[in-house]
């Protein structure tokens, strides 16, 4: 499994937290546990040392097994101690301690007149066995010390350092989300940099960072950045001025073409017919030449809107006079007559145009146009009579010089082949969008439909003339 | 009704569009001048005015712009632009320059005659059309094709006069830039309302006292443009 750059520092803040806390919670607990026992063993031998004393004092060579209880009731010792006491050949055990619990080594070595400590184990529960001899007597003097009472403040130790160690590897974490979040920061700002540019904002630069590291990455992406820029802005360059230096020669052919056109009558027959192929094919290559220009500035990033309020239905109508289409039938639903988009007229006179002579072109001839609002839109819909653009085709419909399968024919074919890419353009620049789809009902043909966003409604101007 | 002595003086460094574009105008029956730079141009204006100027804003020397404004210090001649691009810089400096007008090369000859015819056109003041309109301080009158603003003559060319007379026809209501389009320059539905809103501008600096405020061509959002009474 992959985890992402975030995750991985959290982690390791964490993990980093953990290990931290855990060897010092370890260390703290030896030391502390060692500390402990020590302390209370260095307790325990100076008491027993003292009560050995004490008991020595208290006996007389009379003394016997019987008169010791009393003896050593009187005998303070650490807490949880027991006292045994050896009397010659008798032993005053303690309660719960009998003398066949202690350590034979350590009795040999006490009778032996040696005073002696061993820590062992006594019903299972870890003991300190001190052991010191009266020197005056054939006595000896012992103290258990049960050391589980450490044990106890050792597993409370353990308790509150483990509850420390969590609350660091919790701490690590969060530091290492802050840690994380901070180190993505700028590569934040290099992703929205980078997705700027994709969006055609060429222009997009970063900041200069503080951190050396940082700035270098800067530096580098905005030199990316910059070739890109000017890579793209020559090739556009390229194509516009191209379009410009056909257009003097075009001017040029456009204006000797109208004067033989005008003296058409002192042409012989091949003449007039060699005279119309000029002039259709230069008609189309005066549009290639026009659409090429408009799309370098649309690549370029270039090309300028010119909004304007506009009602709708005046403009289909104004559209359709245009291009000599005055009969085409304009359906438009009962709120239509009010709609207004803030839009170009000329583009989206453009628009209309292109899509009207798709339908001539490619679908059978332009049946109608439909215009209704729709969620803060305006839809117009263009509609054919022709065999309609099969479902695979409708993305790549737009694209340029694309003519599908029903336009492959070039036959008599004067379009430019960007007059739906321009559409599309077009259509995108002023926040709308374009698709083909089937006509409604039953009858065969394809349907272009332009969504455009509605202009704003402004109530100042609604009791205007 | 075009006059057959209509002169067009034409300025295009390049031969073979000035030959052709000659050819093409002299079909419709124009005498043409044809020169090939600026100071050429401004040579044979003042020797012999014509009544339509057509430029090319690319020359070598003095650039076109600069020979519309020479033209216009001294005269109100329609000029129309050519420009090599549609974009709004060029068309908007050479309207500012003084251009009643402008095209895009390639061209047709048909569209560059019905432009020069549209210029040529005489101001024809409508039926409805007050002998004399009387504003505050501004006044015209269409039949003598004059305007005066505190009694004094305004010298405007004859698009902004046009303008002028059209918003005057339609006192208080408004005008859409379409409307002005069609009215004054011919143009359908598509034709560039930026010619409406330069010319406009122009005629403010003339005949408002005050242009970024204007008291007379007043500008209706998202409407259009109207002459208040």
């Amino acid at each position: 499994m992959q985890f992402g750059l975030r995750s991985r520092i959290l982690f390791s803040y964490a993990i980093g937290g953990l290990a931290l806390s855990l060897t010092l919670a370890g260390a703290t607990l030896v030391l502390a546990g060692r500390q402990l026992i020590d302390d209370r063993e260095e307790a325990a031998t100076a008491v027993a040392v003292n009560n050995a004393s004490r008991l020595s004092n208290q006996l007389t060579p009379d003394s016997t097994i019987e008169d010791l209880p009393a003896v050593v009731d009187s005998l303070t010792s650490v807490e949880g101690a027991q006292q045994l006491v050896r009397l010659e050949d008798s032993w005053l055990p303690s309660p719960e301690i009998g003398r066949d619990d202690l350590p034979a080594a350590l009795v040999a070595r006490v009778t032996d007149d040696r005073a002696g400590l061993v820590r062992t184990s006594i019903d299972g529960r870890p003991h300190l066995v001190i052991g010191v001899p009266l020197f005056a007597f054939d006595a000896d003097y012992y103290e258990v010390v049960d050391l589980a009472g450490v044990d106890g403040t050792l597993g409370t130790l353990r308790f509150v350092v483990s509850g420390a160690a969590a609350g660091t590897t919790v701490l690590g974490a969060l530091l290492g989300l802050w840690a994380s979040g901070r180190t993505l920061r700028p590569l934040r700002r290099v992703r929205s940099a980078a997705e700027a540019i994709a969006g055609g904002r060429l222009d997009t630069r970063l900041e200069p960072q503080t951190d050396p590291d940082l700035d270098r990455l800067a530096e580098s992406f905005n030199e990316m950045a910059g070739a890109l820029e000017a890579r793209i802005r020559r090739d556009a360059r390229f194509a516009s001025e191209v379009s410009h230096e056909l257009r003097s020669p075009l001017t040029t052919l456009t204006s000797s073409v109208a004067v033989l056109e005008a003296r058409r009558g002192e042409l012989s027959d091949r003449s007039q017919t060699a005279l119309d192929l000029l002039t259709t094919d230069l008609t189309r290559f005066s549009r290639l030449v026009d659409d090429l220009l408009e799309i370098s500035r649309f690549d370029a990033g270039a090309a300028a809107l010119d909004q304007a309020p506009m009602e709708v239905l005046p403009f289909i109508n104004a559209a359709l006079r245009a291009g000599h289409r005055e009969g085409i039938p304009v359906r438009a639903s009962a709120d239509a007559s009010r709609l207004v988009i803030n839009g170009d007229k000329r583009r989206l006179g453009r628009v209309m145009a292109n899509l009207f002579d798709n339908a001539d072109r490619y679908g059978g001839g332009l049946t109608g146009i439909s215009v209704r609002a729709g969620d803060g839109t305006v839809r117009i819909d263009v509609e054919d009579d022709g065999p309609g653009v099969a479902v695979a085709e409708r993305a790549t419909v737009f694209d340029r010089f694309s003519r599908g399968s029903a336009g492959g024919r070039r036959g008599d074919d004067t379009g430019s082949g960007l007059g739906l890419s321009m559409v599309l353009e077009d259509v995108r620049l002023h926040g709308g969008v374009v698709w083909v789809e089937d006509r409604s009902g039953d009858v065969p043909g394809a349907c272009f439909v332009v969504e455009l966003p509605r202009a704003a409604e402004d109530p100042d101007e609604e009791d205007t003339p | 009704m075009v006059a057959v002595d209509t002169r067009i003086l034409t300025v295009e460094d390049d031969e073979r569009i000035r030959t052709a574009v000659r050819l093409a105008l002299e079909e419709e029956g124009w005498l043409v001048d044809e020169t090939a730079n600026g100071e050429a141009a401004l040579e044979a204006f003042a020797r012999a005015p014509a009544d339509v100027v057509l430029i090319d804003i690319m020359l070598p020397g003095i650039d076109g712009f600069e020979v519309c404004r020479s033209i216009r210090r001294t005269s109100d001649v329609p000029i129309v632009m050519v420009t090599a691009r549609s974009d709004t810089h060029d068309v908007v400096a050479g309207l500012e320059a003084g251009a009643d007008d402008y095209l895009t090369k390639p061209f047709a000859p048909k569209e560059l005659s019905a432009r020069i015819r549209a210029l040529l056109r005489r101001v024809r003041p409508s039926e409805t059309t007050p002998d004399r309109i009387r504003i505050d301080r501004l006044e015209l009158a269409p039949d003598e094709g004059v305007v005066r603003f505190d009694d004094e003559e305004v010298h405007l060319t004859r698009t902004e006069f046009r303008l002028l007379v059209e918003l005057a026809n339609n006192m208080g209501r408004v005008l859409s830039r379409e409307d002005l389009l069609e009215r004054v320059w011919g143009y359908d539905y598509f034709g560039d309302g930026r010619l409406v809103d330069v010319h406009v501008r122009r005629l403010r600096t003339k005949i408002e006292p005050d242009p970024a405020m204007p008291r007379y061509v007043v500008t209706v959002r998202g409407m259009g443009y109207k002459l208040q009474a």
